[in-house]
Formats: structure tokens, sequence, C-alpha cells
């Protein structure tokens, strides 16, 4: 999934990191456009293998997005915003 | 007296402004930074369209609720980024985590405004990344000027929709399809009643002209087939027309939904009964016209309390709050409660008609495939719902719907059958040959939603 | 309309509805009568553990035997109800905790009870995920954990192919016995009538004592329990702890499930729920186990009612009052094991007059309350 910048896209760049690797995203992204934006194309593995997951309602109730941020624990990543240095693992 | 209010959407704001309004401060608790609910959800700072982009034909009532909300901050016990996760009605507690902090809040009297979310049916496919909800899509667009992808198909049906779908392609995202399981012979008939809504009528008539003349593909009374996908996402949609013809349409993303569904499960913590509402095709509490539960304390108001619509949500919320100061010895001015009422009753018969117009399919949520993901927390398939209710189970059919969850854990997962229940109680309905009403509805349980267990204090 | 049968049971917990399928598969003309779905309360809301460690050395003939109907849940049930062999680990976080689990050795020995003690230099190296302040354990090997929402439903199924009547929705008003045969009506007006009534009615098994002449000291007792979120599988052994304050296991799928304390309840509903400050308390608890579960989200919570006695051990046995009356109730949290065993023991009482297992310590008579 690539969610695609349709308006406001000209905000200050932040650069935080994916399992490591660095993603440039914008400040007032959520982590879950932030990511989504940056070509990663999934949040997280269903646990009974029925593959990929990368949110789907978009506001704090399916319960399927949620990732990894280092000093913050398990966050939805539809509801927390993306910050600076963030390190995000997938959830 | 102690009051609190749970949500900011517009239904609480409403509420609150009569409550300050009265000399009463409330706990104002809401889930999202800065209130406005999903319909009038803001985007964070730094995002700079102005409420006409972001809003549309609601921008006016849209700055109206964010004026207000900000006005009556100050006045309240203001609780952003706070989730209520358990009520005790018996000892008049709320209990709420916000960044990791416990806390307890007493009330005496307190006003749910809980609000909606999207109302599902699995469609293969469907929990690929790249298939969002339609209010999804929309939030994605609103409060992040983003698209869930490039070229994008919705399906469902709706008033969002027809919204969302013009939102998309105004915003220059390729709409390649807006497939609408409702056939047009439905909302015809629905027409007359819609006429209530007046401008609500109108702007649907109005969304769906503008997008047949940009040529946009729009398929009436269709069935999904799938939603195609490799491992990078969607790639296609797959519906068969009103005739029988099956068409397929390349796509980077799908939206999906079939009207809304009450977000009710605290004023079910709160012991408030539910009644099954055929018409909303939907569990609702129990409340009376004024937001009156037979709860003492509780109030319930907006789509938490049964599905209206936003406009229905300020005069539900205001309405409701007046009736709490009633109960509580407060004079109240009986000619603003017999307007509120009149409006009520008014928006109530044109949601009517908008529920005749874009009825629930319950026959594709019946005939979901035995394949299919039904349940997407748990990773349940249709077919191991049916075969629970089936007699040959070896725990005896599952004949209600709580049974149901215990044999297979349909809904039990993170989102508490929030996103599956309405489809699953149609397929386990179906295979035992009765009425959605009669198998019950997932009874909620704390948490509302999920909290997470704390950092040991003693910490090597 | 008045139905006839051979035996009647109130309640359909696990014990009544193995009680059914025992007594149906001897031929007896059997009915069941519950309240509401079988394995509604105490039954179907339990923990799920499947535990004889610990357990009052009067419990452990009965336990011993429910364990081998465990081991055979499959053929005798058509499910194993996810009965999983995953051993009990009993964990003591102080010097004083550890002392009861070198106590318990002693029982475990005379009972027959494969029982290892994983003393202070080896506990952290065999589990090295358990916290700082687990100074040892007691591991029993033969325990392990199941399914508790299955294990009812599924012996009632068995039990009706076996050819017992099983009655839902069947809650009993009134009961009465006229000398030789006990006549039960049912809230929707059914009569119900057989010489031999078992009483398995859980917390409301008081009440029926009470309706009898044998009113007994009994409490609701309602688990907290709460699960998580699916996470890494790596937590095999059902956990417990010398005092029961916190008790946790995972299933493979991830789970971690998690109970202690209690919640509240009104059993005139019947209603019961957790309590959100022994939901947190008992995260906290849990977590001082097993620090890699912070994090994980508690996804869903519940609690069901059980009948507790005074001494936490059931009342089993005879009626003191009424030939013809059984009991077996106020199983205070220890009936989810218990309750396949209970079945075929209420059968041997009723059909062969005797069973090899000493009930003395159960008899409803010692509370000192039964009228003379």
């Amino acid at each position: 999934m690539k969610l695609v910048r349709l308006r406001d896209a000209s905000r200050p760049r932040i650069t935080l990191t994916l399992e490591g690797q660095p993603i440039e995203a914008q400040q007032g992204d959520t982590l879950l456009t932030a990511l989504l934006a940056a070509g990663a194309g999934h949040l997280r593995e269903s646990e009974f293998g029925d593959g990929p997951r990368a949110g789907f309602c978009l506001m704090g109730a399916c319960q399927d997005c949620w990732v990894v941020v280092e000093g913050m624990g398990r966050v939805r990543a539809c509801a927390t915003l993306a910050a600076q240095g963030m390190e995000v693992r997938r959830g | 007296m102690k009051v609190a209010v749970v949500g900011a959407g517009p239904a609480g704001v409403r509420a609150v402004e009569r409550l300050v309004a009265a000399g009463i401060s409330p706990v104002w608790i809401d889930e999202a930074p800065d209130g406005g609910g999903r319909i009038y959800q803001r985007p964070p700072a730094g995002l700079a369209r102005d409420a006409r982009t972001l809003y549309g034909f609601e921008a006016k009532r849209a700055t109206s609720v964010h004026e207000t909300l900000d006005a009556l901050k100050p006045k309240v016990d203001w609780r952003p980024e706070t989730l209520v996760w358990h009520i005790r009605p018996e000892a008049r507690t709320l209990n709420t985590l916000s960044r990791g902090r416990q806390a307890e809040v007493a009330y005496d009297a307190a006003i749910l405004c809980t609000g909606a979310m999207d109302r599902v049916i699995p469609v293969p496919g469907w929990t690929r990344p790249g298939v969002t909800t339609l209010g999804a899509a929309q939030i994605a667009l609103k409060t992040q000027g983003c698209g869930i992808g490039r070229r994008v198909a919705f399906l469902g049906t709706g008033p969002l929709l027809w919204l969302v779908a013009h939102q998309y392609a105004k915003a220059g995202a390729e709409v390649v399809a807006v497939l609408d399981t409702t056939s047009f012979a439905t909302k015809l008939r629905a027409a007359p009643g819609l006429m209530l809504g007046g401008m609500t009528f109108a702007k649907g008539l109005y969304y769906t002209a503008w997008l047949r003349r940009r040529g946009i593909h729009i398929a009436e009374g269709v069935t999904p087939i799938a939603i195609d996908g490799d491992d990078n996402g969607v790639t296609a949609i797959a519906w068969r027309d009103a005739a029988g013809r099956e068409h397929r349409a390349e796509c980077d993303a799908a939206g999906i939904g079939w009207g809304l569904k009450p977000e009710a499960q605290l004023a079910d913590l709160a012991r408030v009964p539910f009644r099954h509402d055929p018409v909303q095709a939907n569990w609702v509490p129990v409340r009376d016209e004024a937001g009156r539960t037979p709860v003492a304390g509780i109030y319930l108001a907006g789509d938490g309390a049964g599905i209206g619509g936003a406009e229905v949500a300020e005069i539900a919320g205001a309405r409701a709050a007046l009736t709490l100061l009633a109960d509580a010895g407060h004079r109240i001015d009986p000619i603003e409660t017999v307007t509120l009422d009149r409006r009520l009753a008014s928006q109530a018969r044109f949601r009517a008609a908008l529920e005749r117009a874009f009825p629930f399919p319950t026959h594709l949520a019946r005939s979901i495939a035995d394949d299919t993901l039904l349940c997407r927390c748990e990773g349940l398939r249709a077919g191991e719902l049916r075969a629970a209710a089936r007699a040959e189970a070896a725990t005896g059919p599952a004949t209600e719907v709580n049974r149901a969850k215990s044999f297979t854990r349909v809904g039990m997962g993170r989102c508490q059958g929030r996103v599956c229940g309405a489809a699953a109680a149609e397929v386990l309905a179906a295979e035992l040959g009765c009425d959605v009403a009669a198998i019950g509805r997932l009874r909620g349980q704390p948490p509302v939603k999920p909290i997470p267990i704390p950092a040991p204090v003693s910490a090597p | 309309m008045t139905t006839d049968c051979d035996v009647l049971i109130q309640g359909g917990g696990g014990a009544g509805c193995s009680a059914a399928l025992h007594l149906a598969q001897r031929g007896v003309h059997v009915i069941l009568l519950e309240r509401g779905l079988v394995g509604s309360q105490a039954s179907g809301v339990n923990y799920g553990g499947v535990r004889q460690q610990g357990r009052n050395p009067a419990e452990l003939p009965i336990a011993k035997r429910s364990r081998e109907l465990w081991g055979r849940l499959k053929d005798i049930a058509g499910t194993d109800a996810e009965f999983t062999v995953t051993g009990h680990l009993k964990l003591a976080r102080n010097d004083e905790e550890e002392a009861d689990l070198v106590a318990y050795l002693d029982v475990a020995k005379q009972y027959d009870l494969p029982l290892r003690l994983v003393g202070r230099n080896s506990i952290h190296q065999e589990y090295p995920w358990l916290g700082p302040k687990v100074v040892a354990g007691s591991f029993a090997p033969e325990d392990g954990a199941a399914n508790p929402r299955l294990l009812s439903p599924a012996l009632a199924n068995a039990a009706r192919a076996a050819g017992a009547d099983i009655r839902e929705h069947a809650e009993v008003v009134a009961h009465a016995h006229d000398g030789t045969r006990f006549h039960l009506r049912t809230s929707a007006g059914e009569e119900f009538t057989a010489p031999i009534l078992l009483n398995m009615a859980g917390f409301w098994g008081g009440k029926v004592a009470e309706a009898f002449g044998e009113p007994v000291p009994i409490e609701p007792l309602n688990p907290n329990m709460l699960v998580t979120e699916p996470i890494r599988y790596f937590i095999e052994p059902n956990l417990g702890v010398v005092g029961g304050n916190v008790y946790l296991r995972q299933i493979p799928r991830g789970n971690v499930i998690l109970g202690g304390g209690h919640g509240e309840s009104d059993p005139s509903v019947p209603w019961s729920r957790p309590l959100p400050d022994v939901s947190v308390r008992a995260m906290e608890l849990a977590v001082e186990l097993v620090p890699a579960i912070a994090g994980a989200q508690v996804i869903r919570s519940w609690s069901g009612i059980d009948g507790r006695m005074p001494d936490r051990i059931p009342v089993i046995g005879p009626s003191r009052t009424t030939p013809g009356l059984f009991h077996a109730f106020g199983f205070s949290g220890h009936g989810f094991q218990l309750g396949p065993a209970i079945g075929a023991i209420m059968t041997e009482l009723v059909l062969d007059g005797r069973t090899d297992i000493p009930l003395e310590a159960f008899r409803i008579d010692r509370f000192g309350t039964t009228a003379a």
C-alpha cells in the first residue's frame, strides 16, 4: 500500500527509521502516513498467517496498525504523530 | 455536581456548551488530541488547508464546532488523548488511560458521545494493504492530505461512498470506479422520503452528477467479487453488475463501507440495554428522545446512540445536556427543548428514508464465501463460523452470537468484534436460518480498547 | 406439564454435564436443567488451568482421576477442548513462599503426584524469562491447561448423543420432595420429577441445599480474568504463585491469559464483571513474574460466578436431610479440572451406592449449619 500525497505536501521534512532503515516524512504525518507514504508497504503481519496488514479504519478502532516505537512501546500508527528520530519496528 | 462528557465530536461539543452555560464545568474526555470527532477531525498543526477545502459543504458547521470547542476548553476539565476504558455505573466512576497513566473519574451524571465507525462486509482480499474503510480514505485525505492510493476504487453503499469518491477525484486521485451495492431502483423508491433531508439530499445528487460528468465509472446494484492483489498490495477490483456480467478494474487501493455502526461499547459497559433497530440494521443502546437511558446518570447523544449524522449529533448533544440539567433540578428553557425535539423528529424521518435508500445488504453478508477471512483479528474464515453453527460441531451448535464467539473466537480479537461483528452476525443467522436479531449481540467487555501491561516497577 | 425421569441434574457446568454423560452412558434416563447456557458461569469463564499441583490434599484423588479423563477427553467428548500438557510451574517470590513449595513436596509424594523442585540455582537458567523477584519454583509435568469455553458444551453434546436430555434456559424456581420423588418447577412452568436429584448448581447449589434444609456458608467467587493480544509464544508452562494472587499462561496462538483477585457480581441476575483496579493490579503482579509481557495489550477481561466455601473445598456427597439428593457444588475456584471426574463419581454414588474416592472431607454437614 502506498499513500499518495495529494495536498499539503510541502511541509518541513523529518527523518525516522523503520527496522533501522531511514525514512523521510513530513511534520504532521501520523506514523501510518509516514511509513506508508514512504513505501513501507505494510505495518504488521497477521499473527495467524493471513498476510500483511496496513491499517484499515484510520480512527483507532480496527486495531490493525500496531507498530513498535523505541521508548514508547506498542502504538497505533494511525493515532500517533511521527517525530524526528523515531525508531519504528513493524508490530 | 460532577458531570463527565465522553467525546468531543459534534454531540459532545454541543452538550458541553449547554452544561457550561448552566454553570457546570464537566470533565471532558476525548481520545483525539484536538477533539472534533471523526467528521470534523482537524489536521495536525502544519497542514494548512482552509475549512472550505477540508470540509466542503460542512465547512461552516465544522468551523462553528471547532470555535465552540476551543472556547470551551479553558472552562472545563479538558482531557484530550485519553481513553475511557471502563465505566462502573454502580460506583459512578470512569477509568481512563492517558499516556500510560491510569486514572479514575467520579461522576454524578455522564453524557456518552462516542461516535460511530464504518460498517463493513468482508470481501475476498479485504485485509490486503491498500484496502481501507471509506471513513479511513476520507480521514487520510482530510487530516493527512493523502490518498490511500493513486488509482482508487470505492465500493459499498451510503452517502459516504459518493462523498469520498467526490473528494478523491477533486483532490487529484484517479477514481477508477464507484461501485454501489444498492440498486438505482431501491434509491428511487426512497426518494420521496429523502426530499425531507433538503440540503443533504441535494448534496448527494450533486456528488453523483459531478462524478458522472467526469466520466468516472459508476455502477449500481453491483455484487463484489474480490479485491485482488500481490505482495505490494491491491492490483484490481472485480465485481458483477446488476445484469450478472463480470467486470474488473485495475487499481492500487480500495475504500469500502456500508454505512455506519455505533461505537457503543461504553454504553454497553454502563449496562444500558440495547435493542435491534431493523431500519438501521444495528444494535443501538436504549434511550429516550431526550437522550436519557434507563441507567441512572447515563445520557447518550450522537452516532454512538444510533446513527443520525453530524447535524443530528449537534442537536442531540444539546438535548441530552438539557435533559441532564432538568433531571438535576436546573431550570431549562421549555421553548428550546421543544425546538430541539422538533428538529430531531424531522431529522429522524429523513434518516429512516436514507437507511431505506442505502440498506445494509444483508444478502451480501450472508453469502460471504466460506474461505473468505471474516474476523481479521483472529484470522477466522466465514466457513469456520458456519461450521460452529451446525449440529455436528463437537460443542453442539452455537445458537447465539456470544456462543459462536466462545467456540470460534469470532470477534474475540484486538478490535473486539467492531469490524467483523455486523457481518458475522448475518453469517451466523443465515446458517441457523433465523433473523439476525434472534441471535443476540456481541456483549462488550472491558477494556473498551486495548490497554498495555505496564512495565514492572522493580525492573532490573 | 410434568416430565418424569430417573435422575434430575440441576446445573450445567462441567461437572453437571459430565454427570449427565456418565449416567446416560449407563442407560439412565437423565434430565439436566440449566438456567442459561451450559458452561456459562464458573466452568466456562475460569482461567482454564488443568492443575493438580498445590491442591488441598483432599482433592488430589479426584484431581488424579480427572486428569486421567482429561487425557482421554477427545474420545469422551469429541474434542480435547484444547487441553495441552504444558506442565504447571508454581513460583515462590520469597523465602517463606519457597518453604511452602518444599512442604508441598511431601504431600505430592504421599499422593504419587510427580513434582520437581526448581531451586534458586536453576530457576533462572531453566526459565530465563522469569523476573528477578522469582526465587524458586516447583514443576508439575502432568499439569496443563485447556479452553474453558469448550468443555461444558462438548460434554453436554456428548451427553445428548448418549441419550441425556439437556435443557438450557430452564431455570428451576421451586424444589420439593414428596418422600419418594423430587419435583422441580422451572420459570416456564414445566415440572420435572425423579427419585434422584443431583445438585450441581455451582454458587446457586447453596440455594438448592437450603431448599432441602441444609444451608451452607457459601459466597460468590468472581475470578478477575484478562487476556492480552497475541505476542511471540515463549511461556510454555502454566504459571502460578504461592498464595495464588496471580496466575498466567500463554497459548500457542500467542495470547497471554492472566488472572488474580476478584471481580464483582450480582448472582440474582446473574451478572459479573472484573474490577478495574483489580485488573490493573493483576497486570502489575503478572509483569513482575514475566517482565517480557510489559507493553502487551490487554484486549479483553471477564469474570463469572463460582461458589466459595469457607474452607475452600467443595461440598460433595449425599444429603443429610433428603434421601436421593446428592450434592456437588461450591468448588471454590477448583471445579474446572475436577469437573470430568465429579460426573463419574456422582454416577457411582447414584448407581453403585459407593465410590473409591474418599469424600469424607467434602461432607455437607461439616460446617455445623445443617438442621438436625
